[in-house]
């Protein structure tokens, strides 16, 4: 019997709020998290964009001590506050630690770590490379920090897929329970990648918006007008159990975790498959999995990273994916809200679907001026939307370089 | 110009307190710092690396674990200033 998987615990940091519940007030809000950055980057090194959706890190300096954060880089600090939030939400105390498990996830790793040590490197020599350089900075030190507080002996896993990582992340914590190695999985993902490398990198690649002069507005998904992405940071952590285990302890159920699907694109590093044939295949997998049809889905927390060549792929591979349904389903693209927290996306957009459901409204897509009449969607514009009642479904889709397309699926409860 | 053996004590202490979070006054010349400060290796290359600086001393990787106490740690840095 396949075991029914839930969401009890949701904790998030992010550009838009300190947890999760700020970050879903201000997602419903249509609050924008860009900024323009507070430091000389743009000038120093000349770096064509000067704003970013940094982290609004309260929650972080709150429940995190001095020794903490000094010994993680802070992708590994978000992922703890987010992790300890979800926790708390979660109203667990007591678990069989041997049953408990770490999915994590980021697209980048500690690139903070990284080059602090090779500027340290450069200017005082090699003695002065700290010793904790590399466990801070490898790709699994967030889930490895998570584990190591909450003694989660069943697995720390970490899946790096770029902008796919931490859909992967939650999607893998769902095997892990239906596979019988975990009762208890703290899923979700982090980023803490908003650097004048990283900036710069994107830039060369045209792949950010350079809308200076109005950062709050740049994030514009579906907009005719659009011309990048904005490069965001944050985390996401969901803890999800069977439901036998949520309700032998009374806890508030968020959503059903029904089903995920991958696929991958194979065509170019970066760009998408122009068709979304593959996005499309993650879909169709996902609620195949989850035992949907394209009729339940009400809602999609799209991927719409607001770049001029990413967002008609994956509208039309909604509306394949949908068919004649596709103009019941409300679809919500929240990097309009939140920008692109590259590997912790994925889990904030879940952690917004799931909230969706619980709450029966889909959060607003915002900055939609004109609307690239090449999309051909319902999406949520502006305002909230209210989502029917009854058993519903609703889809959270990440595609990230590489080809990675990941999709999940919660149902309503 | 060289630091006095309160100094070095005091300076080493807020080294060690960045580190662990330990208060300084329990980085007591007698304490061990493995048995009775709980410092694993890798904290204490990380106090060796930023005394060191501290100090404008060298203390090679060789000598590192002949620092058994706090005390040791602070009479080696005195005498390394002099060198």
């Amino acid at each position: 019997m396949t075991s029914t998987v839930v969401v009890t615990g949701v904790g998030a940091v992010t550009p838009i709020g300190g947890t999760a519940d700020a970050t879903w007030q201000a997602a419903f809000a249509g609050t924008p998290g860009a900024r323009t950055l507070d430091n000389d980057w743009a000038e120093k090194y000349g770096i064509p964009v000067t704003f970013a959706a940094q982290a609004d890190r309260s929650a972080v300096d709150e429940t995190l001590t001095r020794v903490e954060t000094k010994r993680l880089d802070p992708s590994s600090q978000l992922a703890l506050a987010s992790a300890r939030e979800a926790w708390a939400d979660a109203g667990l105390d007591e678990v069989d630690n041997d049953r408990l498990a770490v999915s994590w996830a980021t697209g980048i790793g500690g690139v903070w770590t990284l080059l602090d040590a090779w500027d340290t490197l450069k200017e005082d020599g090699s003695r002065r490379v700290m010793p904790l350089t590399v466990p801070m900075l490898m790709p699994n030190a967030p889930a490895a920090a998570i584990g190591m507080h909450f003694k989660a002996h069943a697995a720390v896993q970490t899946l790096v897929s770029a902008c796919a990582s931490s859909t992967e992340s939650i999607g893998n914590a769902l095997e892990a329970i239906r596979g019988g190695r975990a009762d208890v999985v703290i899923a979700g993902g982090s980023e803490a990648a908003v650097h004048p490398i990283t900036l710069s990198a994107f830039s060369s690649m045209r792949a950010l918006s350079r809308r200076n002069d109005s950062p709050e507005t740049a994030s514009r998904p579906y907009d005719v007008d659009r011309d990048g992405f904005v490069m965001g940071e944050g985390a996401g952590a969901l803890i999800l159990e069977t439901k036998e285990h949520a309700e032998a302890r009374g806890a508030t159920i968020y959503a059903e975790i029904a089903g995920w699907g991958i696929s991958n694109d194979a065509h170019h590093i970066t760009a998408n498959e122009p068709d979304g044939t593959f996005a499309r295949q993650a879909m169709e997998r996902a609620m195949e999995m989850a035992g949907v049809s394209a009729s339940d889905v009400k809602h999609i927390n799209a991927h719409a990273t607001s770049t001029p060549v990413g967002d008609v792929p994956e509208s039309l591979a909604i509306n394949a994916a949908m068919g004649d349904h596709v103009d019941d389903v409300l679809v919500s693209a929240t990097k309009s809200q939140m920008g692109h927290l590259l590997g912790g996306a994925g889990a904030a957009e879940a952690i917004l679907t799931a909230l969706a459901l619980k709450n029966r409204t889909a959060p607003p897509t915002i900055n939609i001026e004109n609307l690239d009449p090449a999309i051909h969607l319902n999406i949520v514009r502006d305002e909230p939307a209210a989502l029917p009642s009854g058993d519903i479904a609703a889809l959270s889709n990440s595609f990230g370089f590489g080809g990675h397309n990941a999709v999940v699926v919660f149902k309503s409860v | 110009m060289a630091h006095s053996e309160a100094e070095v004590l005091s300076g080493l202490a807020e080294i060690v307190n960045e580190e662990t979070g330990l208060a300084t006054e329990a980085v007591e010349p007698s304490k061990s710092f493995t048995d009775d400060l709980d410092i694993d290796s890798i904290s204490m290359m990380t106090i060796v690396v930023n005394a060191e600086k501290k100090f404008g001393v060298k203390i090679p990787d060789d000598d590192v674990k002949d620092l058994v106490t706090v005390q040791d740690a602070v009479d080696y840095i005195v005498k390394a200033q002099d060198a």
